[in-house]
């Protein structure tokens, strides 16, 4: 019955240190397809760092981060995996560039080099758009959206890879009020789509509701992975503060 | 007036100017967008010294161009690869170098009015060679820009995300940076080579100003260089003024005159 829910991302006894400062310490973590992780930390805790360690751009760590069950300094599964980065460093308004170009570019993951767009793609094209409500807006220049806009933007370009795993590191960065709410709600409802979801944020309550697992950098010491549905908000807020050990010792 | 076309230097210079108009852009689009538009400066320095090097020791100067601009562009990749984020320290130091070298090899070059004309650029007499050399350096570059169309696209859009979509990253930039070099060192006979950086900017600013995208953006931006180094050319013969010049001056008044009529951002 277990192998109903494929493994999606597994960790363990992961350490990683930048060359002067130990970042990670023993982490440990397993995902099942649907699971949705929120990270909480505070700034410096390493939770960008995990992610960037997930996505294969750090490459000296020790321990194991397996992607699929496969470790990825074996094989990375790029047609797999999504990402959204931080809006404000992910490019220049000024880009001369419409929202079906930008978006349309990362069907690269899919069809490698040299290879031409096709209808399907077109219509994939438009399902996403349609899938982040963002109809309407194809051929607008993507540096004259709202920052909410071109978030639901950066969401549509990593879903039309089809990702199965979706790494998100504070996408909701610089976004007014009204657009975090509904990209929050679009990011449940991807979940509930079935697509497994990493993500970080500073607004601990908003992500502790979406997530069906946690992990907590607290104050000193390691990231406690522990299962939402057993905790109340006060029991997190301890761990968060040290104060409290989940589950090991 | 004379019958521009009855002479037959002038349809070579024509042709030659016609498929820069082509290449430059094609290019300036990448690195303009990039935001590496200084190498196109770095390059042509390097490309200068290179000319200067041809002079004097008999290979044929665009061929000198090409070798010493294609090491200045590696350079450039190694300089930029010790400071990350700050790749105008790599061409700042590249172009001293090929500023440097020209001074000192220029004072070994006998004649130096073919110094200058590849400088300032010249219409007189493009012989075969030369010809071949253009066409084919040219067919080069518009085939690999257009079969790297989308790679090029998502490398100059996000690096970071394309590297996440298996982009070749690493290769595609060397690929554009030798492109570059390739691209100015053809154009460093017509245009000239001080003048060559100008052809792969302005008429990518003009087309950024009114392109509704990147692919619009870089059609455009063919239109204009054809339009400048077209104009040029013409103006260069009944004028009797450098093409070089002429070229860039059209381009920099076109530039203004967008820029009046379409004040926005
Ligand atoms: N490139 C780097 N070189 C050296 N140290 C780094 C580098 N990037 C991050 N660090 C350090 O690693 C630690 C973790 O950084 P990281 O960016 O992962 O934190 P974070 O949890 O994402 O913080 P924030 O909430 O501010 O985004 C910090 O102490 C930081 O100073
Ligand atoms: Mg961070």
């Amino acid at each position: 019955m277990a192998a109903k829910y494929e493994e999606v991302l597994k960790i363990e006894k992961l350490y990683f240190d930048y060359s002067d400062t130990s970042v990670l310490k023993d982490v440990n973590l397993t995902l099942y397809q649907g699971d949705f992780l929120g990270i909480i930390g505070s700034n410096g805790a390493g939770k960008s760092t995990l992610i960037k360690l997930i996505l294969g751009k750090l490459p000296y760590y020790k321990g194991s981060i397996s992607l699929f069950g496969t470790d990825i300094k074996k094989s990375f599964p790029r047609d797999k995996i999504g990402y959204v980065a931080q809006k404000a460093n992910s490019f220049n308004t000024s880009f001369p560039a419409t929202v079906k170009e930008v978006v349309m570019a990362n069907l690269y993951s899919k069809k490698g080099l040299f290879k031409r767009y096709n209808k399907q793609d077109e219509e994939r094209f438009y399902e996403v758009i349609r899938r982040v409500g963002m109809e309407g807006c194809e051929n607008r220049l993507i540096g004259r959206l709202s920052g909410g806009q071109q978030q639901r933007v950066f969401i549509a370009r990593a879903l039309i890879s089809e990702p199965k795993l979706l790494l998100m590191d504070e996408p909701t960065v610089g976004v007014d009020m009204q657009s975090v709410t509904e990209i929050m709600n679009l990011i449940s409802e991807l979940n509930r789509q079935g697509i497994t979801i990493v993500m970080t944020n500073h607004d601990t309550p908003a992500l502790v509701e979406v997530s069906s697992k946690l992990l907590i950098f607290c104050s000193h010491g390691n990231g406690e992975f522990v299962d939402r549905a057993n905790l109340t908000m006060e029991q997190i807020n301890q761990i968060y503060a040290g104060k409290r050990r989940h589950n090991h010792e | 007036m004379n019958n521009i076309f009855a002479y037959d230097f002038m349809i070579r210079a024509f042709i030659a100017a016609a498929l820069i108009g082509i290449i430059a852009p094609c290019i300036g689009t990448t690195i303009v967008l990039k935001r590496l538009s200084a190498i196109g400066d770095a390059t042509s320095h390097s490309a200068l010294a290179g000319i200067a090097a041809g002079l004097m020791t008999g290979v044929h100067p665009v061929l000198g161009a090409v070798i010493f601009s294609m090491a200045a562009v590696l350079g450039i990749e190694a300089v930029r690869k010790s400071f990350k984020n700050y790749s105008e320290i790599a061409t700042v130091i590249i172009m001293s170098t090929g500023i440097g070298l020209t001074a000192v090899l220029s004072g070994f070059v006998g004649n130096t009015a073919d110094l200058n004309s590849f400088m300032f650029g010249s219409i007189v007499a493009i012989s075969d060679f030369e010809m071949i050399l253009t066409v084919g350096l040219s067919v080069a570059v518009i085939a690999v820009t257009m079969l790297l169309y989308r790679e090029l696209f998502y490398i100059a859009f996000d690096e970071d995300a394309a590297e996440l979509a298996g982009v070749p990253v690493k290769t595609v930039n060397i690929i554009i940076m030798l492109l570059t070099a390739i691209t100015v060192s053809a154009a460093s006979r017509i245009v000239g080579a001080l003048m060559v950086s100008s052809l792969l900017v302005i008429p990518v600013a003009c087309a950024m100003i009114i392109g509704k995208s990147y692919k619009s953006t870089m059609i455009i931006s063919i239109v204009f260089a054809e339009l400048f180094t077209v104009g040029g050319l013409f103006a260069s013969f009944y004028l009797d003024v450098k093409p070089g010049g002429s070229i860039v001056l059209i381009g920099v008044a076109v530039l203004v005159m967008l820029l009046i009529f379409f004040r926005r951002r």
